[in-house]
């Protein structure tokens, strides 16, 4: 078992959570890039360099700045095993990239990992906030009073015309970026999706997948962030993605109507199907897994299955993941054995359920 | 379903790629896409934002990166003198070396902003601390278009105020 209690529960304490709009819009995040004046970017700094900004950003919670925000534990990635760091990437608390590739690489996580601080990621700070639902503009608020306590202490490398200076020049500018991830399994059923993520790509906007850039959108999950930061403030570009995204929901949920009315029996088949093979298959791979999970959040949230509550999609599609697995049965698996592992947990997470409502004898 | 790579081991990777419209699927098992690490969502060497926005970047920059005409000698190259990054450097991975590469590079960045943002210029939050001129400078400019605004309503009551708010402002901006 692990030593630190974040990579122990797939659900972080934010998510037990409901926001608005929670039918739709499983969570909302903003995430900050920032650099130091006077140091090379990671990309380039020695190891040295990356130690001297781990400590000085470090310090700044170490030294209280950060109490009027919440209490936050400090993790050095060496002092994380491969697993761990594995298993901090499925909850979406750390990057990919400060997993494999950091020199230095650190993480401030708030008591309900809610605000995860990525230090010598591709910059040297970002400052990630998640919240549940639909909660855009409370997700920058809390960011941007983040932002100004580390800004009390650290030289920020700030130009007037360029704004916020960024490894990559597509953060440069404010390095905000938002972004929504919603279900939207009704606009894939009704085949709307590609004519609407099209649209969305149109007005600045991107769409990708569960685990970001490049992951194929897993389990009708599509997450909606801002491509521009650059030129307009972080409240126009907050709205601007409030604005499409509220839309989304709009048509999401008028789609799922639709399908009620016209087709109940299809989809209620659907859906019970899904939930009679997660509850009794032996092998399950991910693939399946996220899908049949989909149309059982669908059932939940469309009353079709009243003892299913929609969190537990969101914890299992996080348990399900392989480091997840290896670290609950804490052994080393084949994926083949992961796949029965992955049924049994999902039969055994269900069938909890069942007990607990009391319905469907 | 068997791995079309090694046609022995069960395919455990299933991915997508679509380019242009044209969608390509791939089942392999795990030590064949360890070989391949290609498209594997999440890992690195993968086709990354980088990789696209380089791209850009030589488009940019030809004459700068590509190789210049036999008989010509080659360009001095742009060099960012605070961590040595050169131009050519940057077009090939598109990220900067350090704050100054914006700096060093400055002239050759507009286009390339324009194509990835549709803007050059940061519109966005000031810091606090460090930024104090530049909020100040800021709010300066606000306040005198607000200004233009009244006098051309005629309220000039409303102007007056707003003038003295410059000027205090002004004052403060050359007292920093």
């Amino acid at each position: 078992m692990s030593k630190h209690r974040f990579s122990r529960d797939a659900l972080s304490d934010w998510m037990r959570d409901t926001g608005p709009d929670c039918d739709v819009v499983i969570s909302s995040r903003v995430r900050l890039a920032r650099n130091l004046r006077h140091q090379p970017f990671p990309l380039l700094a020695t190891g040295q360099q990356a130690i001297e900004v781990q400590k000085q950003l470090t310090a700044v919670n170490e030294e209280g700045q950060l109490n009027d925000i919440g209490k936050f534990d400090t993790i050095l990635l060496s002092d994380l095993s491969e697993l761990d760091k594995r298993v901090l990437v499925e909850k979406h608390l750390i990057s990919p990239a400060l997993a494999n590739e950091s020199r230095g690489g650190a993480v401030m996580l708030s008591d309900n990992e809610a605000v995860s601080i990525m230090i010598n990621e591709e910059d040297h700070l970002r400052i990630q906030c998640l919240y549940p639902g639909f909660q855009i503009a409370e997700a920058w608020a809390l960011a941007n009073g983040i932002d100004d306590k580390f800004e009390e202490v650290a030289d920020y490398a700030f130009d007037e015309k360029r704004g916020y200076l960024t490894t990559c020049p597509t953060n440069v500018g404010t390095g905000i970026r938002a972004s929504v991830m919603m279900h939207l399994p009704a606009l894939v059923l009704t085949q709307q999706i590609n004519r609407i993520l099209s649209a969305v790509t149109q007005v600045g906007l991107a769409v990708r997948g569960l685990y970001g850039e490049g992951s194929e959108a897993l389990g009708n999950l599509f997450q909606i962030s801002n491509q521009i930061t650059l030129g307009l403030s972080e409240e126009e570009i907050i709205d601007n993605l409030h604005g499409v995204a509220k839309q989304i929901v709009e048509h999401e949920r008028a789609a799922r109507k639709r399908l009620l009315e016209e087709s109940r029996v299809r989809v209620e088949d659907r859906v019970r199907r899904s939930y009679g093979i997660l509850s009794h298959a032996l092998i399950m791979d991910s693939k399946e897994a996220a899908q049949r999970l989909s149309d059982v959040r669908l059932g939940a949230d469309l009353g079709i299955l009243p003892h299913i509550t929609p969190q537990v999609m969101n914890e299992l599609l996080v348990m399900t993941q392989p480091g997840f697995l290896q670290q609950t049965f804490n052994e080393k698996m084949s994926a083949e054995q992961r796949d029965c592992r992955r049924a049994d947990l999902i039969r055994e997470k269900l069938g909890s359920q069942t007990n607990l409502g009391g319905a469907e004898q | 379903m068997i791995c079309q790579e090694c046609g022995q081991r069960p395919a455990s990777l299933h991915f997508q790629k679509i380019i242009n419209g044209e969608k390509t699927e791939f089942h392999i098992c795990e030590s064949c896409a360890r070989e391949k690490g290609e498209g594997i969502p999440g890992s690195p060497g993968g086709f990354s934002i980088h990789s696209l926005l380089s791209g850009l970047l030589d488009f940019g920059a030809a004459g700068i990166s590509g190789q210049p005409a036999i008989g010509n000698a080659p360009l001095a190259p742009i060099r960012c003198e605070e961590c040595g990054m050169t131009y050519a450097q940057f077009s090939k991975i598109g990220r900067f070396g350090c704050s100054s590469c914006y700096e060093a590079f400055n002239e050759r960045l507009d286009p390339l902003l324009k194509r990835v943002h549709s803007s050059t210029m940061h519109s966005g939050k000031v810091p606090k601390r460090t930024g104090g001129q530049i909020q100040c400078k800021r709010e300066i400019e606000k306040l005198r278009r607000e200004m233009h605004g009244h006098i051309q309503q005629e309220e000039f009551e409303d102007a007056a105020g707003l003038r003295d708010r410059i000027r205090e402002l002004e004052k403060k901006l050359s007292e920093q």
